[in-house]
């Protein structure tokens, strides 16, 4: 029978599998972080004034901020002013069909097993393709035109519809809201945006990959989602890189808009290189993702986390309107010498808003993993009501897990629970499972998946297939 | 509160100059120490993580005296209400700072129940082991209290003696007219295989703003039992600042509990280091505040080493415009395997006005340990209220009489029945219950 070491070696003597680079000529702007860089990307982008204005604004206000420190995080500061702010595959011509792609991007794809063919004619998703900063090819786009829902790359969104980037850009993120956030706010590049018109149901889930593939590029995602009163949409958004040795920066911002009535799911798969198993090298991901709820209106995240060597990041919800609902669903796992520090934040300000937290974190070899949320209830809220759990399972002692909830109350009539248990696989779990002839391994895989069901339910099913992938990916051995 | 450390740092060349020659010897430079990293870090401010919720800027601004006069000129009738009073206690009792030996009632037989000065003077070898020797360095008000560490109580319990009595350690401002600082300091070392129970309390009879800021060391070696009780219900214009530092050697068990009712304001820094294995400690509390009261509790299990055992249960009740803090820190270091740590905390809120932050903190490096906090915030349970309705019990009582239920909870581990008593009494009284039974 194998011991918990023998697995945990083997977890950790798996490789990277998404690990190659592909070879596209890239358009770069030289590295460097300043008011000139800031107006080239704007000016290579063709921006109005008005866009080019904004990012000059959050950058002079970037510039008074400091790197934040409270994360439970360690990690050599990322060195801003060597990054290369803006990097685009050499643009030919607009694209009609597919054949027209550059053959090395398909086989990109194919690599991760995406085809988008496949994913065109079989499952019916719509594939806005962001290959380092710049969308390449959007799909789909003239049967969703057809319902009137806009989903377009950020930049298209700032030349065709630059009445609602206007209007909701920056509302629920403000560009001084966090150092990262700032940046971002300065530099992005490109992203998706996504606009539901009144009393539309979206009838396909809406996605986006993000890939890095140019060495030394950081990459500043904007994602904007307005679901307009009483529409639904549900938003899918997953990641993997290529390994590479320096760490690379991801300060990516995602704002969702839930007007009256409206609900926005949104899930995320995320595996970013963490570097390999001697914590060398992998992705920093810093990212600002928070949604805003209107009465009515309910937004869900989902989210399974297992790349990226350092990590924070807070899906929040601010639960402005009565009667809103503000959901949180994660897995974070952890392996080798990756950090993570993740959570959410449920503000109710709101009448009868409600939220539920559940997070799930796994930590295996070296690894560090924190939740940290905040539930603050306003004087106003009356009747809101919070149920959180979070639980952590250790595999391995070399690993930490950490939990910071916040909770604040101001109101007499909320109601708030939170639970939070850490512990290590049952022997006795497994030893049933043994006794009932499950082999060890197919045991703690059985274990694994059951901790976090509650989570990949939530999950559509186009991604619960890939996130149980990648699971088994980061803990290969462990779990079947 | 610039002008008051200005002030703490005069006071302290004065108490300098005070001990002569004393001045050179290694207690004192645990306290010069102490107040080096003091000055060099000031006082606590909202930008600490620690003090994240907590606003000293309001207790700080007054101008209080550092050094009281010493008339000890109080009667035994005055403070009698003070004491358990139905069962016989030992009594250490501290009048603005200087020991009452008419008011106390101490010992050395078998065991050393006296005052801290005592204890400098004729125990050098017990304050050279222990003095500074638990409180962790970076708090700044303990660092204050080391600095200015003279008079206290000193409990220590010999080698396989059980207490015949529970302890009453009672510290007395008086009215001296001004606004008051009072810094008592405490040790407590009970000996392998050793017993006692001991009560604390501070009380002030003063009209003017007192601010308290006492540390109690306390070292519970091998096998020991130590019951500890705080009693917190000073006056109104009354602060607060305890802190507390436990460290339990091999099989000890040690259970602390914290009840707060009176006071403007209490900060509660409590720190339990378990330096051995299968150690338990307890750690409860009862919180009822009411009006503008802020009642802040900071604890610690710092979990070193494998096989301890340590539980906590904190119960807040919350009225008008009371504002309750809760943060509740369990470390669990790498090797300490089979920790099993519990926490858990409650709160109700009565009104709009009042809030509770709370932050049940867990940070675990070992792998085979089963650690849970549960915290909840809430009311009453609607049915449990209308099943008491139904039986003729009117909405006032049924409300205050599950009120009380609830915050009984945090009694569990209180094992004098005379303070079991007191205590109900007073949670009574808070809560504005009038029981006509005995529990």
């Amino acid at each position: 029978m194998k011991t918990e070491e023998s697995y945990l070696e083997e977890v950790t003597a798996s490789e990277y599998k998404y690990g190659f680079y592909t070879n596209i000529e890239a358009d770069k702007v030289p590295p460097g972080l300043s008011e000139e860089v800031i107006r080239i990307i704007s000016a290579k982008k063709q921006e109005p004034e008005w866009m080019t204005e904004w990012r000059l604004d959050a950058y002079r206000k970037f510039q008074k901020m400091t790197e934040p420190k409270w994360p439970n995080v360690t990690y050599p500061e990322p060195d801003l002013q060597a990054i290369s702010y803006y990097s685009a595959p050499k643009k030919k011509k607009e694209l009609e069909s597919l054949d027209e792609v550059d053959p090395e991007l398909l086989d990109t794809f194919k690599k991760l097993g995406i085809s988008l063919e496949e994913q065109k004619r079989l499952t019916g998703v719509a594939m806005d393709v962001v290959v380092d900063s710049v969308s390449v090819k959007t799909t789909f786009k003239e049967k969703l035109g057809e319902l009137g829902i806009i989903f377009c790359s950020m930049s298209e969104a700032i030349q065709d519809h630059p009445e609602l980037v206007k209007k909701y850009l920056g509302t629920v993120v403000p560009k001084t809201d966090n150092f990262y956030a700032a940046l971002n706010s300065a530099v992005f590049t490109d992203g998706s945006f996504c606009y539901i018109p009144k009393g539309v149901r979206c009838p396909m889930e809406l996605s986006t990959y993000f890939r890095i593939n140019e060495a030394g590029t950081g990459q500043f995602e904007r994602t904007l989602v307005i679901a307009d009163e009483s529409s639904y949409v549900s938003y899918l958004e997953g990641c993997t890189a290529p390994m590479r040795d320096e760490n690379q920066l991801h300060a990516a911002v995602v704002e969702l808009v839930a007007l009256d009535d409206a609900e926005i799911k949104y899930s995320t798969v995320q595996n970013w290189y963490p570097g390999d198993k001697d914590g060398k090298g992998g992705v920093y991901n810093f990212v600002t993702k928070r949604g805003m709820c209107e009465r009515n209106a309910k937004i869900s995240w989902t989210q399974v986390e297992t790349g990226s060597a350092v990590t924070w990041k807070y899906p929040s919800c601010i639960l402005k309107g009565e009667n809103s609902v503000g959901e949180f669903y994660s897995v974070a796992v952890t392996n080798n010498y990756q950090q993570a520090d993740t959570g959410t934040k449920m503000i109710h300000l709101g009448k009868n808003t409600k939220s539920t937290i559940i997070s799930k974190g796994i930590c295996a070899g070296h690894s560090n993993g924190s939740y940290r949320g905040l539930v603050k209830i306003g004087p106003r809220a009356e009747n809101a009501r919070n149920f959180s759990q979070c639980d952590s399972l250790l595999m391995g002692n070399g690993c930490g897990s950490h939990t910071f909830p916040y909770i604040e109350t101001q109101n007499k009539s909320a109601k708030i629970e939170h639970e939070a248990t850490t512990s290590k696989i049952g022997e006795d779990q497994i030893f049933y499972c043994n006794q009932r002839g499950i082999g060890e391994e197919e045991a703690i895989a059985l274990i694994v998946n059951g901790y976090c069901k509650d989570v990949l339910n939530q999950l559509p099913m186009e991604f619960a297939v890939e996130a149980q992938k990648l699971l088994a990916i980061s803990l290969e051995g462990s779990v079947g | 509160m610039e002008a008051l450390k200005d002030k703490l740092e005069s006071s302290f060349l004065v108490l300098e100059n005070e001990l002569n020659g004393e001045a050179e010897g290694e207690i004192h430079g645990r306290r010069r120490e102490a107040f080096k990293r003091f000055v060099d870090k000031g006082f606590p401010t909202k930008r600490d993580e620690e003090w994240k919720y907590t606003n000293l800027k309001p207790i700080l601004k007054h101008d209080y005296r550092i050094f009281a006069k010493d008339d000890r000129t109080v009667d035994f009738s005055t403070i009698k209400p003070f004491f358990l009073n139905d069962v016989d206690t030992y009594k250490l009792v501290f009048i603005d700072g200087y020991y009452s030996s008419w008011l106390s009632e101490t010992t050395h037989q078998g065991f050393d129940i006296c005052t801290f000065s005592n204890m400098l003077s004729k125990y050098q070898d017990v304050a050279q082991q222990y003095f500074a020797k638990a409180l962790p360095k970076e708090e700044s008000m303990a660092a204050v209290n080391t600095a200015f560490a003279r008079e206290g109580a000193f409990i220590r319990i010999k080698k396989g003696v059980t207490v015949d009595k529970p302890v009453e350690i009672i510290f007395i401002t008086t009215d001296q007219k001004v606004e008051t600082l009072a810094q008592p300091r405490n040790l407590v070392v009970v000996e392998e295989n050793a017993e006692v129970s001991i009560l604390e309390r501070h009380q002030s009879l003063s009209a003017k703003p007192v601010l308290t800021n006492t540390a109690t060391e306390i070292f519970a070696l091998r096998d020991s039992r130590l019951n500890y009780y705080k009693i917190q219900n000073d006056a109104k214009n009354a602060s607060l600042i305890d802190s507390t530092s436990v460290k339990q050697y091999r099989g000890s068990n040690v259970s602390l509990g914290t009840f707060s009712f009176g006071n403007k304001f209490i900060r509660n820094n409590l720190n339990f280091f378990l330096e051995e294995e299968h150690t338990e400690s307890h750690m409860d509390g009862i919180t009822v505040i009411d009006k503008d009261q802020t009642v802040d509790h900071h604890t610690l299990a710092d979990h070193k080493v494998p096989h301890c055992y340590s539980d906590e249960l904190y119960k807040g009740i919350y009225d008008e415009n009371a504002h309750g803090v809760f943060n509740g820190k369990v470390m669990v270091h790498p090797h300490a395997q089979k920790t099993n740590a519990f926490q858990q905390n409650n709160n109700i809120l009565l009104t709009d006005k009042a809030s509770i932050d709370t932050k049940p903190q867990l940070e675990i490096f070992a792998d085979d340990v089963q650690c849970s906090h549960g915290c909840t915030i809430g009311q009453l349970d609607e049915e449990a209220m209308f099943y008491l309705q139904s039986r003729g019990i009117p909405e006032k009582e049924a409300k205050a009489l599950l009120l009380y239920a609830f915050a009984n909870d945090g009694l569990r581990n209180v094992k004098i029945p005379a303070l079991r008593k007191k205590l109900n009494r007073q949670i009574a009284k808070k809560l504005n219950v009038n029981l006509d039974f005995e529990l």
